[in-house]
């Protein structure tokens, strides 16, 4: 029958096409630049801000070494210590240092790790250019964004502009960021605590933020230097008093570095298991992650590590590789 | 069926000559007919997987959080502390959304499917038909994307001032109205099956008697009619309840126990959608959330659909 | 016995209606409010078709710039200049494959018996029918939640590779696929049957050889409109996850690590750079003109092999 012809044809098209789809990927070309080719697979799961920076480490990783894939995830710093303590990843990305209960449930696991800082990051508070205020404490902040915090409009928090009483626009990540984490945790003491009346929360979506606070006279947000960078023109950064000095700090490469602008510049870190790090194609990512990585942080807009913090972060994976690393660290 | 039922029946099959029996032996049919079942019982299998997965850990967590302080619960912070797990502001939110939405979908798709039934001609009708069903078939990433880069700032834009605040960023109404869109073809498709299935005699005496055809359209088959398009109408909420990717993409994160379309709501789906692609560890009481309200989520959608199946069964039965 | 009963009922409102139209209304008044109501039809249409197309403009306007051969040519990239769909696109390829594979028999399957074995008074039959039912409608959200408890956890424990994907979104359209062969065989006439059965045939026999090629064209259509379903489904292979950011290709159904076209458009549209957003617009369009092939291939199908009995 013509129509089981039909439908033969069709399915051996569509068998075809699956096959040439397997076929598709194989475009390894040659020379894999330095060392041995080298061919396996590392899972790295956690932090979605430090994602933006392993990704296109990865991406680079993958044109030395083709056959070596590599897989970022991004269930949040929290989500990535589960599955890193469980065995489940080889790397887990973090924005925040490693919390007591992880570091438990790790030694339960039998995983041995270090952590390894990979660039800063300025936590930068955001707002709408036409906004006079040019300073705030993290005090002032708190009372924005604590978890009683009550105030409606920019006149509501004392010691800033006078004159400027606009409504506040307030704007916030999802709960399930590390940037999120980190904030409530400088700003509000707690970690997870954050006022939730009147508040905007664009979930995994920052470009809500940006777009929300260029567009509202009174709005203000916060979220990694990246965006920030990305939206100079439309937006503008709130300079942050450091509690210690009684400075007025603007985020920035020298100021983070320096640990001046405080409570919000923090590092980033990835944490490699001992066991994964016996893989040759996993410390070779590492040290490959770290002897880029500071050319690829201004692109992915973070602030790339200083000399000290370098070096130590490639001794650290060289203690933690077992010494026999093939190649050692040039700065 | 007769003719079937007879040969099937021992008696005669024994009477037949024995080269007219089949070739195969009879039990052959037995394990085909097995397979079959098989095939036909992994839908079963399917349903009581799903109440199963959403069951257990929601036991564990109703165990902590009780019943009551969930379902009449007023604020909903499951993971920003101080905690609070009362479910309403999100399934105000889901409504919220869903009610927008009907709001522009119930006059469109029964103008649709009343233009469709009584006075389009057969040629319009091939063209519009399908382009209405084109709708259906938009995948919602695009409609979410398209409520976000469009829709918002266009209600931005044209808010008139007697209004109030113009909508958010994230506001409930871009999201309702995308949803809108989503669900018109649903109504309209099954307004216009039950419309069509009104008999021409009806129509006709009513015709007869010198009636307009607008009269015959909302006095004779609209009610007529009337219980299908009430079930087109309990098919379209339960999809917009179930939609995810559009309320995630534009709706917002923020729980919100308003009814107000220029905020930013938070609805089921899309909270599921955040925590379960998120940061929680799994095990503890904020990651088994989701499994209550997907557990909410679900009794809500099947208890719709069992009345729309009701509905659809009645209107159906009446003619046929 | 009372099935004449809403008949008549109806019959008997409508003549009301219409005589005390006739008899006290004006007829000219009626006229006007005709036409008021004709235009008012028109415009509620109109405004589902201008939303249509409004849609499909403002996807082509954001997504065109970046629309061309790159995008099936790069993969996905942190870098947006470098970035593509390739790594999607072929990831969904492999899903729809899996999704077949697995629909089309154990659907088909169902349908058959349903419509050739089954007794529709026992009660068992009735509740596997009102169960299809309801599985159509369940949000698909809930479909990704028993994914990630029973296929990439639990008693499957597959984990986060392609094939959790497949068989989550398989089980998602399943009922869509058993509903439309149902359909399709229950077009057949029983004389059909009938005659291969009076000629000897077993049931089987009967099926194999007369029913199910003669329905292949509407089985077809409706595989193909649940794979159009499939294409799009977003929210279920995000729990199933799909939403890590691979670089990569996927090469078996194992690849642990891969994502899908809606999902990578998700994540680009998410992301803070514009770039980003126009890129996501972009692989819209692919999706759009891949359903729209797709489709329109499914009513060729069925208007060239629909048979009238």
């Amino acid at each position: 029958m013509s129509s089981r012809k039909f439908f033969a044809m069709t399915a051996t098209t569509a068998l075809l096409a699956i096959g040439l789809a397997a076929c598709g990927d194989d475009d390894s070309g040659g020379d894999s630049g330095s060392g041995e080719s080298l061919s396996g697979s590392i899972r790295v799961d956690g932090s979605s801000t430090v994602a933006p920076l392993t990704e296109p480490v990865g991406e680079l990783f993958n044109e030395e070494q083709p056959d070596v894939n590599v897989t970022v995830g991004t269930s949040g710093t929290g989500g990535g210590f589960e599955k890193f303590c469980a065995g489940e990843t080889d790397i887990s990305d973090a924005s925040r240092v490693i919390a007591p209960e992880e570091e438990k449930l790790c030694s339960d696991g039998g995983v041995e790790y270090d952590e390894v800082a990979v660039a800063n990051d300025a936590l930068t508070v955001v707002v709408n250019p036409d906004n006079p205020v040019t300073c705030i404490t993290p005090d002032q902040l708190s009372e924005i964004y604590g978890p009683d915090a009550t105030a409606t409009s920019w006149g509501d928090i004392e010691g800033l502009d006078a004159e400027f009483s606009e409504d506040l626009d307030i704007y916030s990540p999802g709960s399930d960021s590390g940037t999120f984490d980190y904030f409530t945790d400088a700003v509000n003491g707690e970690e997870g605590a954050q006022r939730t009346k009147d508040v905007n929360i664009v979930g995994e979506n920052d470009n809500a933020t940006v777009t929300g606070v260029s567009g509202s006279t009174g709005g203000i947000g916060y979220f990694g230097f990246s965006f920030f960078q990305e939206n100079e023109d439309t937006l503008k950064a709130l300079e942050i008093e450091n509690p210690e000095t009684g400075e007025c700090v603007a985020p920035g490469e020298e100021t983070v570095q320096s640990g001046e602008y405080a409570p919000l510049g923090r590092e980033l870190f990835i944490y490699p298991s001992a066991e994964a790090l016996q893989k040759p194609e996993v410390l070779e990512f590492v040290n490959f992650y770290l002897e880029n990585v500071n050319e690829i942080a201004p692109q992915a807009g973070f602030i790339p590590l200083t000399d000290e913090q370098l070096s130590e972060a490639q001794e650290k994976v060289a203690t933690l590789g077992g010494g026999g690393s093939e190649e050692t660290a040039t700065e | 069926m007769e003719a079937r039922d007879v040969l099937s029946s021992s008696r005669l099959a024994a009477a037949l000559p024995r080269r007219l029996e089949a070739p195969s032996p009879r039990y052959g049919e037995k394990v085909i007919k097995g397979l079959l079942l098989t095939c036909a019982v992994i839908s079963i299998a399917t349903t009581i997987a799903i109440v199963v997965s959403l069951l257990i850990p929601s036991i564990s967590f109703f165990q902590e959080v009780g019943v009551f302080e969930f379902l009449f619960g007023t604020e909903w912070s499951p993971i920003i502390q101080p905690a609070s797990f009362g479910v309403l502001p999100i399934v105000v939110g889901t409504l919220s959304v869903t009610f927008w939405g009907l709001l522009f979908a119930v006059p469109v798709g029964l103008a649709a499917a009343i233009w469709l039934s009584e006075y389009a001609s057969p040629r319009w009708r091939r063209t519009i038909k399908p382009t209405l069903e084109v709708l259906a078939g938009i995948p919602t990433v695009a409609l979410g994307f398209f409520a976000f880069t469009f829709i918002t700032p266009l209600l931005q834009d044209v808010w008139p001032g007697f209004l109030g605040d113009e909508p958010n960023i994230f506001n409930a109404l871009a999201a309702g109205l995308a949803i809108g869109l989503l669900i018109v073809p649903i109504i309209a498709s099954i307004s216009e099956d039950a419309m069509s299935a009104v008999p021409g005699g009806l129509r006709e005496g009513a015709y007869a008697l010198g009636a307009s055809r607008m009269r015959v359209a909302t006095r004779v088959v609209f009610p007529a009619a009337l219980s299908g398009i009430v079930a087109s109408i309990v098919l379209g909420v339960s999809r917009a309840v179930g939609e995810t990717m559009v309320v995630l993409m534009a709706a917002g994160s923020t729980p919100n126990f308003s009814f107000n379309p220029v905020e930013s709501i938070q609805a089921m789906t899309a909270f599921i959608g955040v925590v379960a692609t998120g940061d929680i560890p799994s095990g503890t009481i904020k990651y088994d959330t989701i499994f209550a309200v997907g557990l909410l989520l679900f009794f809500m959608t099947l208890m719709m659909n069992l009345i729309s199946i009701r509905l659809v069964r009645k209107y159906r039965e009446v003619y046929e | 016995m009372s099935y004449e009963a809403p008949r008549t009922r109806l019959a008997t409102a409508g003549a009301r209606s219409t005589t005390s139209a006739v008899l006290t209304d004006q007829p000219r008044g009626d006229v006007v409010r005709g036409r008021i109501f004709y235009a008012l039809l028109l415009f509620g249409l109109s405004l589902a078709l201008v939303g249509l197309a409004l849609l499909l403009i403002d996807v082509f306007v954001d997504g065109s710039e970046r629309f061309g051969v790159d995008l099936f040519t790069k993969l996905g990239s942190g870098f947006p200049e470098n970035a593509g769909f390739q790594n999607a696109i072929f990831g969904t390829l492999w899903i729809i494959g899996g999704v077949i594979l697995f629909c089309v028999p154990i659907g088909v399957g169902a349908a058959i018996y349903l419509e050739e074995y089954a007794d529709g008074t026992r009660w068992w039959n009735r509740l596997i029918e009102v169960n299809i039912q309801n599985l159509a409608a369940v949000p698909s959200i809930v479909y990704g939640i028993l994914g990630l408890a029973f296929i990439v956890r639990g008693p499957l424990n597959l984990g986060f590779i392609v094939l959790a994907g497949s068989l989550t979104l398989a089980l998602l359209v399943l009922p869509t696929v058993i509903i439309a062969a149902r359909e399709a065989i229950r077009a057949i006439p029983p004389s059909i049957r009938e005659g291969s059965l009076a000629l000897g045939a077993t049931q089987w026999q009967t099926i194999r050889r007369q029913v199910l090629p003669a329905s292949i064209p509407g089985i077809v259509t409706g595989v193909i409109l649940a794979i159009s379903r499939a294409l799009g489904e977003t929210a279920p292979l995000l729990l199933v996850g799909a939403a890590t950011f691979v670089t990569f290709n996927p090469t078996s159904p194992f690849t642990d690590g891969y994502t899908a076209l809606p999902v990578q458009i998700f994540n680009y549209f998410s992301r803070a750079q514009d770039e980003y957003l126009t890129l996501a617009a972009a692989g819209i369009i692919v999706m759009l003109v891949v359903l729209i092939a797709m489709n329109s291939f499914a009513i060729w199908l069925r208007n060239r092999y629909e048979q009238k009995w």
